[in-house]
């Protein structure tokens, strides 16, 4: 055989593996062929995918669809793997466009990956909220130079739009819905997050620092410009994770994380906690991770619009139920939980909010015994805090 | 040109590099028989010479398909000894392995099913993982890289017939796998999987001795100072906590180890890792989701029905299972083991 026949039977061998009329192994052929600079479009329609899909060690890729609501990724029928798509290893990806549904475990996971941009995109569990729903919807983890923006996140059993172990990142323009969590970012260094909706979830926003992780902690977190509204959904989420700790009805909720600021919000209507900065103490779980700070320090909540309804917090959690000892219908909307850095001057400044009222719970002295909270008054002087609105040249 | 193509890989690379510009495809022939590995009938694999065949000491379980293994070493080339226990090896280098069943455990020679034959090629970009399918006459396999379904079953040793769909991964879900520190690398041909006698044509020899005989190896220590993996089926083949660390350590470990993509969870299962926590006792999860169930820690010790590892591991759930891919089936003594060495924890 001469040559050029050799080369061109090869080349044919291979085109012929593509295009064989199954729409899961064409994209999955075209993800794994993909050059830089490549678009890989996602055609109209509801595509049913039994596998996960998955992109491995490459540049400069755009997967495009036609719009969110028309090209759809259903993994409804899911057979292989736990994911829906998932990204790994890569530099400057590009979704746009497009929506993952109903996957048995996360809906996008995107790891090891510098650069990458979720435009437009939406996860969804179609069924509602359910704990037989995937964990995380949008899940960048380990990466760096994230953006996310006008997507959506519905249903996930633990949070709908989730950042961790990464570093820079933005959040924006985004709407998460029916989750246990509507945005939650995890362990992650310089995060904007604003002007995003998070509504109808267990909890909106969470910033959170768990121990025993690979990057051991997050900080320069900006939260802002956001719409925090109606958090009042059953946690659903399974009760061995740690999102199954946060009480329904909360807002913002910053856990053991450090070097936040949380300003200029609309915080509204959500039934139990407005703002909570608590530390690691109050999950009871124990950690042996001897790098890990458990508590909050350097946390600035300003310039934020509270609303509350009258009515009672949430009852199904002990934190709830003391709060409704103690403040009947009328519960604060900023709630710490007292655990100062005992190494950290400034744990937390809270200026200037409009319609929000305050406690300390410092648990560590209000529960010692079972009744101690029934006899301890809790501090509702914010004064203690006010450390001066930052100059905005000063945040990062 | 015949010729070229015929005798050297790097012909082969070079003219398909041509071809298929900077697809990973150029490292790869189309059908299996291409490579000449195997003389007379192919599904025989009766290896030609310089195809080396090899076993490791503890297995992934991937549905009870049983495994022949080979290596290919380029002519006159040595892996050389890491201290961490593993090879490093030279370009070219191809590792073999066939994935099939017998039509009956209870006799286990007997109407044998190729699936399918993965090939690790050590090519100038790293390792890269092709999976080949065998056809229902199994006399070729074909690359096939988006992977494949097939229907499948077998009768088990206890004469139960199990149906299920066999799943040949694709391209990317072989480094899913095979990857550490965003490389790619093989898992099995370590030291401490290779230190046990293997049955060769010759008779029976501890593989490591006989690689060093063949002078495939430079820089290994004295055999005596190295460890053995047990083979976890054997129950005489060390305690049931080395058998149980064993049989963490080849079905989890490739992921749930530092570098690789299961270390987001902090939970660490190689071989070697000797803090309680990072083994999972008494360790919250992190991102499991449903995998997490009702329960609250990794391992709680003395209640193997309270750990989510054992919950993950009875699952055929592909939101819930672990390992994430590989298995349709649980695997029962597998299953047995692990619980044991909870059960015994204290």
């Amino acid at each position: 055989m001469n040559q050029s026949v050799k080369t061109a039977s090869i080349t044919l061998f291979f085109i012929s593996t593509l295009f064989s009329g199954n729409i899961e192994k064409d994209l999955q052929t075209q993800f794994i062929l993909a050059e830089p600079g490549d678009t890989i479009t996602i055609p109209e329609g509801v595509h049913q995918i039994r596998g996960t899909l998955s992109i491995e060690g490459k540049e400069n890729l755009v997967i495009r669809g036609f719009d969110m609501d028309k090209s759809i990724l259903s993994f409804s029928g899911q057979t292989d793997g736990a994911q829906g798509l998932s990204i790994t290893n890569c530099k400057n990806i590009v979704l746009e466009k497009f929506t993952v549904q109903d996957s048995k475990g996360d809906a996008i996971k995107v790891q090891y990956v510098d650069g990458i941009v979720f435009r437009s995109v939406k996860t969804e569990w179609t069924g509602g909220p359910k704990p037989t729903n995937g964990a995380y919807g949008l899940y960048p983890v380990q990466c760096t130079n994230v953006l996310i923006e006008y997507s959506v996140a519905i249903g996930a059993s633990d949070a709908g739009i989730y950042v961790g172990q990464s570093n820079d990142i933005i959040v924006r323009h985004s709407t998460a819905y029916h989750n246990v969590a509507g945005i939650e970012i995890e362990n992650s260094f310089n995060a904007l997050v604003y002007a995003n909706h998070t509504y109808d979830n267990t909890g909106g926003i969470l910033v959170f620092d768990l121990p025993d992780l690979v990057q051991k902690k997050g900080g320069n977190i900006r939260v802002y410009h956001n719409i925090v509204r109606n958090n009042n959904l059953d946690n659903f989420a399974p009760p061995g994770n740690i999102v199954s700790k946060v009480l329904p009805g909360t807002g913002v909720m910053v856990l053991a994380a450090n070097d936040v600021h949380i300003y200029e919000n609309t915080i509204q209507k959500n039934k139990s906690i407005g703002t909570g900065i608590v530390s690691y103490f109050i999950t009871e779980e124990a950690f042996t991770d001897s790098i890990y700070n458990p508590y909050t320090s350097d946390i600035h909540i300003y310039n934020n619009v509270y609303e509350r309804e009258v009515g009672f917090p949430t009852l199904d959690y002990e934190i709830g139920q003391l709060m409704a000892i103690k403040y009947g219908r009328n519960t604060p909307d900023i709630i710490y939980d007292g655990m100062q850095d005992p190494d950290v001057a400034e744990g937390l400044c809270i200026q200037n909010n409009f319609r929000a009222d305050f406690t300390n719970l410092d648990i560590e002295h209000n529960f010692e015994k079972w009744y101690s909270p029934f006899l301890s008054n809790f501090s509702e002087d914010p004064s203690p805090h006010d450390c001066g609105i930052p100059h905005l040249s000063t945040l990062k | 040109m015949n010729k070229i193509l015929g005798k050297s890989f790097i012909g082969f690379i070079l003219l398909l590099s041509i071809t298929l510009g900077e697809s990973p495809l150029k490292y790869a022939k189309p059908k299996l028989s291409d490579y000449g590995f195997f003389i007379g009938n192919m599904a025989d694999h009766i290896p030609r010479d310089g195809v080396l065949p090899y076993g490791v000491s503890a297995q992934l379980f991937s549905d009870y398909a049983l495994k022949s293994r080979f290596i290919v070493l380029p002519n006159d080339e040595q892996l050389s000894y890491k201290l961490d226990g593993s090879f490093d090896f030279p370009r070219e280098t191809i590792l073999i392995k066939t994935f099939y069943y017998p039509a009956d455990f209870r006799k286990p020679k007997d109407n044998i099913r190729l699936m399918e034959t993965r090939l690790l090629i050590h090519t100038p970009e790293g390792w890269l993982g092709f999976p080949y399918v065998w056809n229902e006459k199994q006399t070729e396999a074909i690359l096939e890289i988006a992977g494949e379904r097939m229907d499948a079953s077998f009768i088990d040793k206890n004469g139960g017939e199990t149906k299920f769909e066999y799943l040949v991964p694709n391209f990317n879900q072989c480094k899913g796998c095979h990857v550490n520190q965003n490389r790619m690398i093989p898992i099995g041909p370590k030291a401490r999987l290779l230190n046990h006698d293997f049955v060769y044509k010759d008779g029976k020899a501890n593989q490591l001795k006989k690689w060093t005989s063949l002078d495939m190896i430079k820089d290994l220590p004295d055999l005596t100072t190295l460890p053995h993996t047990s083979n976890y089926d054997d129950p005489i083949d060390g305690s049931i906590d080395e058998r149980a660390r064993a049989w963490i350590d080849i079905n989890c470990a490739h992921c749930h180890r530092l570098g690789a993509p299961g270390e987001t969870s902090g939970l660490f299962l190689n071989i070697e890792e000797t803090d309680p926590t990072k083994l999972g006792v008494y360790k919250p999860p992190i991102a499991a989701g449903l995998g997490a169930g009702k329960f609250k820690h990794t391992i709680v010790p003395g209640m193997p029905e309270e750990s989510i590892m054992i919950y993950r591991m009875e699952s055929t759930d592909p939101g819930i299972m672990m390992p994430e891919l590989g298995r349709k089936l649980v695997h029962k003594e597998g299953v047995a083991l692990v619980r044991k060495w909870i059960k015994a924890m204290k």
